[in-house]
């Protein structure tokens, strides 16, 4: 049936109207890779993405490393879990840029006029940000490895806490994606997800440890918020002692903000464009 | 059997404080191509969104090709394209990239993609370019690549969101004979412009719009002849001015000249009426020194029916 052949009881409609899993997995494939070429050929995004995360593994290393003393560990063992987190904490930002910037273009206008996978558009995104993770979090253990970052638990752990630190990554481009959504502009997206994330990566245990800070509330804070939480986790599986219910409390942030964020950004682009 | 591949029936959407459709009824024939005509904020593209399922209207109904768009917005989408006023291109793609990556949202088979982004490459005038990324791309050829994007899956029914505006006149006059070819092959067209002529050019019906409200309808030339008909100015010499006068008293009614010498005459009759002018002269042995005719333009029809010109708003 060509589709210019109409059938018109609501039955066949239905019909021709079903998306498969294949159509949803094959569109947001296409979006995905859409994404993908956009940040190859966009000279900045990859500059940002790159040498960024290099330049905070190396200036913290080597400009902090010598103020700050860890018991047990050199320094950089116990910074990498941070900065890690710290800068896909901080490259969530790209989703909601990303998705505010098709809203204003126009692009997001079409796909919705287009006989695509609803959920696509979004899926495509924050997949394509989460294989630059994959490329940015193994740039940086490369060059953690190149200044003196040591494992100390397995080869395995280490694996488990770079899975960790990515599954991380892709909740938070949820979050970032509802920003993007809401945001009027792209602009405006980055203006309202910076303080969350800074607040979210300064007042944890990225860089020290939540014992040295002075303020007992912020302390409190500091202790129970989900940086803080998969950073433990992190660290557990990389330097060692207690892990396993470090890596359920970071799963249990991980899961939980996906499950709330995915849900509400969806909802909110069924609603917008 | 419905005969109209697209009905609006009193179709109503506020945005806040704002109405933007109080109740728009109109139909498109299968196979024409209708202007929705109107100035900034009169409802033009929320009634394209609405149609093109990407907003849900707070009343009435919608249907494209027999379709209820509410119902089964997966099924309309199968057999629209929409082209829009905010080119809504990948920049960071090519020209070629672009139009795949809508091929295969429309699912369709790779091999068939990539001969359908080859052909209307072709059929658009963007082969050199077709590889190249869309920065380089100037104001028109990126609004081909637009409404290529809209074509790739062969959907007979195309809706064009002011296709030209912001184009230099070149530019536009080139997407004119495109959308012009269009229709030759079959596309039923909807198409919202603010420009009198484009409407005029394109388009077999015109619905004007203005505030939310259909305020007429009807052909280019039937809305032209509610507001008068053809204009007929001659020129002659001093001395012949009264016979000049009085001779075309007889084909028209007497309109005040503007030119020294100038004689004019409301014509109906279009063409004919011109000869009968023309005729009359000739008779009387008047030697003209110059001779026009003026069509009203659909400036002067929205003039008449809003009190405002196209642009201008209702202040």
């Amino acid at each position: 049936m060509t589709p210019t052949m109409v059938p018109l009881d609501d039955a066949a409609l239905d019909r021709e109207a079903r998306l498969g899993a294949r159509q949803l997995v094959a569109d947001a494939a296409t979006m995905s890779w859409r994404n993908l070429l956009r940040l190859v050929r966009t000279p900045q995004l990859i500059v940002f993405s790159t040498i960024q995360p290099v330049i905070f593994v190396l200036m913290f290393r080597y400009v902090f490393g010598g103020a700050i003393k860890i018991p047990n560990f050199p320094y950089v063992d116990f910074l990498m879990a941070g900065v890690w987190v710290q800068t896909v904490t901080f490259g969530a930002l790209n989703t909601g840029v990303g998705l505010a910037e098709d809203l204003q273009s126009g692009l997001i206008e079409r796909f919705r006029s287009l006989p695509m996978a609803r959920s696509a558009v979004l899926l495509g995104r924050t997949t394509a940000d989460l294989v630059r993770n994959v490329l940015v979090v193994a740039l940086m253990t490369l060059i953690g490895f190149l200044v003196g970052f040591n494992y100390h638990v397995s080869f395995v752990g280490l694996l488990g806490a770079l899975g960790m630190v990515l599954l991380f990554a892709y909740s938070l481009s949820w979050l970032s994606a509802l920003l993007g959504l809401v945001a009027p502009n792209a602009e405006t997206a980055q203006a309202a997800f910076f303080p969350i994330s800074a607040v979210l990566v300064f007042a944890s245990g990225a860089f020290v440890p939540v014992e040295s800070m002075d303020q007992a509330w912020l302390r409190a804070f500091a202790r129970n918020q989900p940086v803080t939480a998969v950073i433990n986790a992190v660290r557990g599986l990389t330097l060692g002692g207690p892990t396993a219910s470090k890596v359920v409390l970071a799963l249990a942030w991980i899961a939980g903000i996906t499950v709330v964020f995915a849900s509400l950004a969806v909802r909110r682009y069924r609603k917008v464009a | 059997m419905a005969t109209a591949a697209v009905e609006v029936e009193d179709l109503k959407k506020r945005f806040g404080d704002v109405e933007a459709l109080r109740g728009v009824s109109f139909g498109v024939e299968t196979g024409t191509v209708l202007g929705l005509l109107g100035p900034n904020g009169a409802g033009k593209t929320t009634a394209v969104r609405i149609l093109t399922s990407i907003l849900a209207p707070d009343a009435g109904r919608a249907s494209v090709l027999g379709i209820d768009v509410a119902r089964h917005p997966q099924s309309v989408r199968l057999r629209i394209g929409l082209a829009g006023q905010y080119a809504a291109v990948d920049e960071a793609l090519t020209g070629r990239e672009n139009l795949r990556m809508v091929g295969r949202l429309c699912h369709m088979a790779r091999a068939e993609v990539d001969q359908r982004a080859a052909e209307l490459l072709a059929q658009f005038d963007l082969v050199d370019a077709a590889d190249r990324p869309l920065k380089t791309y100037s104001g028109g050829m990126r609004r081909r690549l637009d409404l290529a994007a809209a074509l790739v899956h062969r959907p007979p029914v195309l809706f064009l969101d002011e296709p030209t505006t912001g184009l230099d006149p070149g530019s536009r006059l080139d997407l004119w004979g495109v959308i012009g070819d269009l229709v030759v092959d079959g596309t039923t067209v909807l198409l919202t412009t603010q420009y009198l002529e484009e409407a005029d050019r394109l388009a077999d019906n015109i619905v004007v719009i203005d505030h939310g409200s259909v305020i007429a309808e009807g052909t280019a030339d039937e809305l032209k002849a509610r507001i008068g008909s053809t204009h007929v100015e001659v020129v002659v010499a001093p001395d012949d001015a009264a016979t000049a006068r009085a001779t075309l008293a007889t084909v028209g009614v007497a309109a005040p000249p503007d030119a020294q010498h100038g004689v004019a005459v409301q014509i109906t009759g279009g063409g004919q009426g011109v000869l009968e002018a023309v005729r009359a002269l000739d008779a009387a042995g008047l030697r003209l020194e110059s001779l026009a005719v003026r069509e009203p333009t659909l400036d002067d029809v929205f003039l008449e029916l809003t009190g405002h010109t196209v642009g201008e708003d209702a202040a």
